[in-house]
């Protein structure tokens, strides 16, 4: 099987002197999809931000490797190249770079220089894409996210997806605002892109999302810490009943990082 | 040690230069009425730059020849990639430092009775339509001293007239090369559309060659009569080491717009004026200006929109890049005169600064003499967004080339009111150039 593997191991990260992440272990597959899931504040975008490189971000100590390379050492545009992916949470937005441009520039850099994709082939492409996500395509000429509604800027980071066609995904809450008909839209997306090649992280709030995209793992994070994991039948559990019974289980008070069990 | 003011060129050199150019009595005496008053008149005083240590009036060559281009051809290759080769039925100027080199004006327009020609040519030929509009509506020659000295000393300049009614659809081009290090500029170009006629016309000053303590002025009039539009493009590129008193200046009449696109890229000290007066009710006024700056220049861009008639409509976006050691200040000034209600002021200012030692500024200001009006106005001043940045090179996309697309889709904006293909891609070019 081809499917890369990316490596967490005790990540402690800290925003400006803080720490939120205390000790996270996690390995996702080729082919594995696994969700994080958790109340807020304790840690979720923390983990894909601290993935990713987002300058704000300090690893304090602990490791992430993809395929045995270190990520920390690598720059940000690094780490997409080597086959990371992080859909965000709020995409920014950026006046004058047309979605198309952005695109075009994206691909490119990962297929190096002289290798570049067509122009034509390009299109058609982002086309097949668009269309396949119900966007309009006049979308491809308008400046990157901007004015984009909240449902457009998801659509918008699914599309990239498909175009740049990542190792590893992260999903940073994808669904957070998204109606119902986006929301199949969005999990149609991310659907599509399932196989053997392909290994994801979803982070969500709501089991809502995963009853169209079912996980292999599920995992809860409280306090900045991955507390629990189990199958597709454990967001089910949470979605039925909270997650009080996992804080009685574990004897946690308040499961927000900073609070210590 | 205050700077020398005593000028160069006395009043028989004026005498001399404009029996030469065989120019009417008017014009000369209109040269030496600013003449004799140049030493009563004050400096122009922009706002936030010192202007007293440079030189705009100390020169020692106000004359100079060049030989025309005999073809499209013959133009440097730079020059070449700004004209459109391929079409036939140009209009199109082109003036070599001082000397007519090339012009072209289609059948077409020429039937319709348009006049596009050099300066020197209007006064002899269209002496009475020039002397309607010769600094008599928009720019007046004894505003301070370097209005007096371009209206004494204009060397150069293109006028161009729409007649009633006329509309154009294809630009109108003219191109300002610089390439004699002897040549001073004192170019005055006017553009009439008189009533119902609509023109675009786009300008390009070119060096292609660096200079030292080279002068050029340049005073643009455009004068928009009832109805009509004026869409005025321009991108300036003049070499490092020449020092730049630009002046541009719209009249809209009754119902008429104005649109200015500009695309400020000099690479010298530069004083950049911008006015649009609204004197017509219903009339609108548009600028949108970029400018780079970079190296040790300094550089003061004031945009400035004047509403006298009422539902005016005034509209102002600058974006500014500044890097290195350049200083750049953007004034955006929005006034609405009393009596001018229901009109509406608008502007935007923003800076972009790309190194510790770069400074830059926008100051907006709004001047508000009526009560039923509209204005509004944002000014900010910053660097490249790190959260931009990150998100773009999450994409696998390169520091450096993440910087670059956002630099220029802070740019963009007004890149792509340009009018002209071949002038859009130059001034693209020119900011690749630049802030790389």
């Amino acid at each position: 099987m081809a499917g890369s593997t990316l490596t967490i191991k005790d990540l402690h990260v800290a925003i400006d002197g803080k720490e939120i992440l205390k000790g996270v272990n996690l390995e996702i597959k080729g082919g594995e999809i696994h969700a994080i899931m958790g109340p807020n504040g304790t840690g979720k975008s923390t983990l894909s931000s601290a993935i990713m490189g987002h300058p704000k971000y300090e690893v304090t100590s602990g490791t992430i490797t993809l395929d045995g390379q270190n990520v920390l050492e690598m720059e940000v545009d690094e780490r997409a190249r080597a086959g990371l992916f992080l859909a965000m949470q709020y995409p920014s937005e950026i006046n004058g770079v047309t979605n198309a441009d952005f695109l075009r520039s994206a691909l490119n850099s990962r297929l190096g220089e002289g290798n570049e994709i067509s122009l034509m082939k390009f299109i058609r492409k982002m086309d097949k894409q668009m269309e396949y996500l119900e966007m309009d395509l006049d979308m491809a000429q308008r400046y990157l996210n901007e004015g984009f509604s909240g449902g457009e800027k998801k659509r918008n980071e699914i599309l990239q997806l498909m175009m740049l066609e990542p190792k590893i995904a992260i999903l940073d809450e994808i669904d957070s605002g998204l109606d119902i008909d986006a929301l199949k839209v969005v999990s149609k997306g991310i659907n599509q892109m399932r196989g053997g090649d392909f290994g994801c992280l979803v982070i969500t709030h709501y089991q809502r999302l995963l009853n169209y995209i079912t996980p292999d793992h599920v995992h809860v994070m409280m306090q900045g810490r991955v507390v629990k994991s189990g199958g597709a039948e454990l967001a089910q559990r949470l979605e039925a009943e909270g997650y009080d019974w996992i804080k009685q289980e574990l004897g946690i008070e308040d499961e927000t990082v900073g609070q210590e069990a | 040690m205050t700077t020398e003011t005593k000028l160069p060129f006395d009043k028989d050199n004026v005498r001399s230069f404009s029996k030469e150019m065989s120019e009417p009595a008017w014009f000369e005496e209109l040269r030496l009425k600013a003449l004799a008053e140049f030493d009563q008149l004050p400096m122009p005083r922009p706002d936030k730059t010192k202007i007293d240590k440079w030189n705009f009036t100390q020169f020692t060559q106000h004359t100079v020849k060049s030989s025309a281009y005999p073809s499209l051809l013959e133009l440097p290759e730079e020059v070449k990639a700004l004209v459109d080769l391929e079409t036939d039925n140009k209009n199109l100027y082109i003036q070599r430092n001082q000397t007519p080199a090339f012009l072209t004006l289609s059948e077409e327009l020429k039937s319709k009775g348009v006049i596009f020609t050099d300066i020197f040519t209007a006064a002899k030929e269209h002496g009475d339509l020039l002397k309607k509009y010769y600094m008599t509506q928009a720019i007046n020659a004894d505003e301070h001293r370097l209005t007096a000295l371009n209206a004494a000393l204009v060397n150069g300049g293109v006028f161009l007239y729409i007649p009633k009614n006329v509309e154009i659809s294809e630009p109108i081009q003219a191109v300002y090369v610089h390439d004699d290090v002897e040549a001073n500029l004192f170019n005055h170009v006017i553009v009439v559309a008189d009533d119902n006629s609509s023109v675009t016309y786009v300008e390009n000053y070119f060096s292609t060659m660096e200079t030292s303590n080279t002068l050029v002025n340049i005073l643009t009039e455009v004068i928009a009569n009832v109805n009509a539009r004026v869409q005025f493009g321009a991108v300036d590129t003049l070499a490092k080491g020449i020092t730049t008193y630009v002046n541009r200046r719209g009249v809209a009449g009754r119902d008429s717009r104005i649109e200015w696109a500009l695309g400020l890229m000099n690479e010298g000290n530069t004083i950049s004026e911008n006015t649009t007066n609204l004197l017509g009710d219903g009339s609108i006024g548009d600028t949108k200006t970029v400018a780079v700056g970079r190296g040790e220049q300094t550089q003061n861009f004031t945009t400035k929109v004047v509403h006298f008639g009422r539902h005016t409509v005034g509209n102002i976006l600058n974006h500014g890049v500044v890097k290195e050691s350049a200083t750049s200040i953007f004034n955006g000034i929005g006034k609405i005169e009393h009596g001018a209600s229901k009109s509406d002021a608008q502007q935007t200012s923003r800076v972009l600064m790309l190194s510790e030692k770069a400074r830059g500024d926008a100051n907006p200001i709004l001047l508000i003499d009526e009560d039923d009006v509209v204005a509004g106005h944002a000014a900010s001043v910053g660097r490249v967004d790190p959260v931009q940045l990150y998100y773009l090179m999450s994409r696998g996309i390169r520091k450096e080339e993440a910087e670059r697309l956002v630099i220029h889709g802070f740019l963009a904006p007004v890149v792509n009111q340009l009018p002209i293909e071949g002038v859009k891609k130059q001034l693209t070019e020119v900011i690749e150039r630049k802030v790389r």
